[in-house]
């Protein structure tokens, strides 16, 4: 089922003279996970944005084309019902907090006082989310007394809490480190297994490839590619487009050494290592 | 330049945040690395005397941190923050890239053109009048960098410099570092991109859990491979597939694996 149709989405904000997004055309099926990647600037937090209403509602703008979010044409719904469908993490995390919460544990139940569920599935829910994001042992502390990186998983866990079938982050591993990054994506990898749809823009090239089923590549507001990960780190004017593919592909293209009976480079470690294969040990 | 003995550092009573520090660290270029919450952050600020130590001593310069003035260690030691908000505060770039310079006492020309030549590093030198509120997240790190940059401390210290950039962003800082590391200046970086750790620093310090628990030349630490576990910190890339290829070898760069690579298949 095409949970997301986007048909030639064309923005520009108020006061620019450029559109932040031209011409952008694509549909996703209910489940995948979507990475996108482009240089800064490509339009991706305005694209996320896009899949919200925020973008055109609340920032207004020229807007042409369309966003259809299951079924519902963006442009004719407000941010409210859209929201109902949609989550999103934003860049920052800072702008995400409510600032009238006393703690991490009610910040996460703010957004589910208005879904109108019971106390008790409440109550499961943030348990959850609390203990996905691993930020259980801070939940009664206050919203702004965490790190960079605490103050994303529960902007992360906030969303999550809430259930919806389609979920949008933009950087959300920003501040992580490496093994908080990794947790992450295999929380929203299990999420997208389990039939949530995922749009994540991101700049790190080993966990897009590893974890995404296709990549959207931005590069002025405009769509370079949507493809899966080895098409699309494959290309040979990923420089030109102000992205480096992940290690393992520059190596093996480096040492040309495709995926076997393919014309695409290895994107994984694992791929990688199966390509190179042992050394003459 | 910098000596540690024995620091200790404490928020609140009864959680020590670090514990007792010890550490020479000379003019190679230095990586801290470690989780979120290691007390990397802490550190630095305990060296650039932002907060005092509860115990041991910050020798900077073989002078003690504790008796200078704030107005002194902005002369010698260089902090770009985490948070670009909690470092910005004018509302033009050129400005807030002068203020450094002109604080310290050095005159209007010298520091317009310290602070054009570092605003240039960064690729911001076009955005002169911009304020930098209205620059997007990247671009404000840059900012702040060259904030730093242009007060021309011998020792320069980078809080997280990477988050938010792009492959250009970071290809710009790597140049930075470069050129600093040239003009015989002491670069120390908190990072979690530990590929950009392998391709820019001599020697990487790894915290866990308020403690220095590996410390040494860039491509020893790499290879401890139980260590960096035990501080839920991963190897770069290329290092991860070379061992994964079951090579001896610690490979820290691309370039170094490809050409490895290739003198094999030349035996
Ligand atoms: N709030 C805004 N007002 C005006 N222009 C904006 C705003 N946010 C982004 N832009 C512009 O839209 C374009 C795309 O930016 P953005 O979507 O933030 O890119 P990315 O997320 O890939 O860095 C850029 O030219 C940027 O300057
Ligand atoms: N201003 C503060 N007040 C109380 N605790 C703090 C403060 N800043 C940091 N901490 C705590 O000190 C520990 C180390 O933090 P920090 O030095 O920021 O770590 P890192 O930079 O390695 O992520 C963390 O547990 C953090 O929650
Ligand atoms: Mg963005
Ligand atoms: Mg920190």
């Amino acid at each position: 089922m095409k949970k997301i149709i986007v048909e030639n989405l064309k923005y520009k904000y108020p006061l620019s003279e450029k559109l932040a997004l031209n011409n952008v055309s694509f549909e996703i099926e209910q489940g995948e996970f979507i990475g996108v990647i482009g240089r800064n600037l490509s339009g991706k937090s305005t694209l996320c944005q896009a899949m919200v209403g925020l973008v055109p509602h609340f920032y207004k703008g020229a807007y042409g084309g369309k966003v259809i979010i299951d079924g519902l044409e963006v442009r004719n719904y407000s941010i409210a019902d859209i929201s109902l469908k949609v989550g999103i993490v934003f860049q920052n995390p800072f702008t995400q907090i409510t600032g009238s919460k006393m703690t991490v544990y009610e910040e996460i139940a703010f957004g589910l006082e208005n879904l109108g569920i019971s106390r008790a599935e409440m109550i499961n829910r943030i348990d959850f989310a609390l203990n996905l994001l691993k930020i259980a042992p801070f939940k009664e502390r206050s919203p702004f007394d965490l790190s960079g990186g605490q103050m994303q998983r529960m902007a992360i866990a906030s969303i999550i809490a809430m259930k919806p079938e389609i979920i949008v982050l933009d950087e959300p591993t920003s501040q992580l480190d490496p093994e908080g990054s990794e947790e992450v994506f295999r929380a929203i990898q299990d999420l997208s297994k389990q039939g949530i749809t995922v749009i994540l823009a991101e700049h790190k090239m080993e966990k897009m490839a590893e974890f995404c089923n296709r990549i959207l590549l931005l590069d002025d507001g405009k769509v370079v590619d949507f493809d899966v990960p080895e098409k699309v780190f494959s290309r040979d004017d990923l420089g030109e487009h102000g992205v480096n593919a992940p290690v393992y592909t520059r190596v093996c293209k480096a040492l040309n050494k495709k995926k076997a009976g393919t014309n695409d480079y290895p994107v994984t470690l694992e791929e990688a290592v199966r390509v190179l294969g042992g050394m003459g040990l | 330049m910098i000596t540690v003995s024995n620091l200790s550092y404490a928020y609140q009573k009864g959680n020590p945040v670090l514990i007792d520090i010890h550490l020479n660290i000379d003019q190679r270029s230095t990586a801290i690395i470690g989780q979120n919450g290691a007390g990397k952050t802490t550190f630095v600020k305990l060296l650039k005397g932002l907060l005092k130590p509860f115990e041991g001593e910050v020798f900077i310069q073989n002078q003690q941190v504790k008796n200078r003035t704030a107005a002194e260690l902005a002369k010698i030691i260089g902090l770009v923050f985490q948070n670009p908000n909690d470092q910005i505060f004018k509302n033009k770039v050129l400005d807030e890239v002068m203020f450094g310079p002109l604080n310290m006492g050095i005159d209007k020309q010298q520091a317009t053109e310290n602070a054009m030549e570092a605003l240039e590093m960064v690729g911001l030198h076009d955005k002169l009048d911009m304020n930098p509120h209205d620059l997007s997240l990247s671009e404000k790190k840059l900012l702040c960098i060259a904030s730093v940059v242009a007060m021309d401390t011998n020792i320069i210290i980078l809080d997280e410099p990477t988050i938010a950039q792009d492959y250009q962003g970071k290809e710009t800082i790597k140049k930075v570092i470069k050129t600093l590391k040239e003009k015989n200046k002491l670069v120390m970086t908190i990072i979690h991109d530990m590929d950009f750790v392998a391709e820019n620093f001599e020697r990487t310090i790894v915290f866990n859990e308020g403690k220095v628990i590996l410390d040494g030349d860039t491509r020893f630490v790499f290879a401890q491979k139980d260590i960096l576990k035990s501080a839920h910190v991963e190897a770069p890339e290329i290092t991860k597939l070379g061992e994964k290829l079951g090579y001896r070898k610690t490979f820290l760069t691309i370039e170094e694996f490809i050409d490895y690579k290739n003198q094999e298949r030349n035996l």
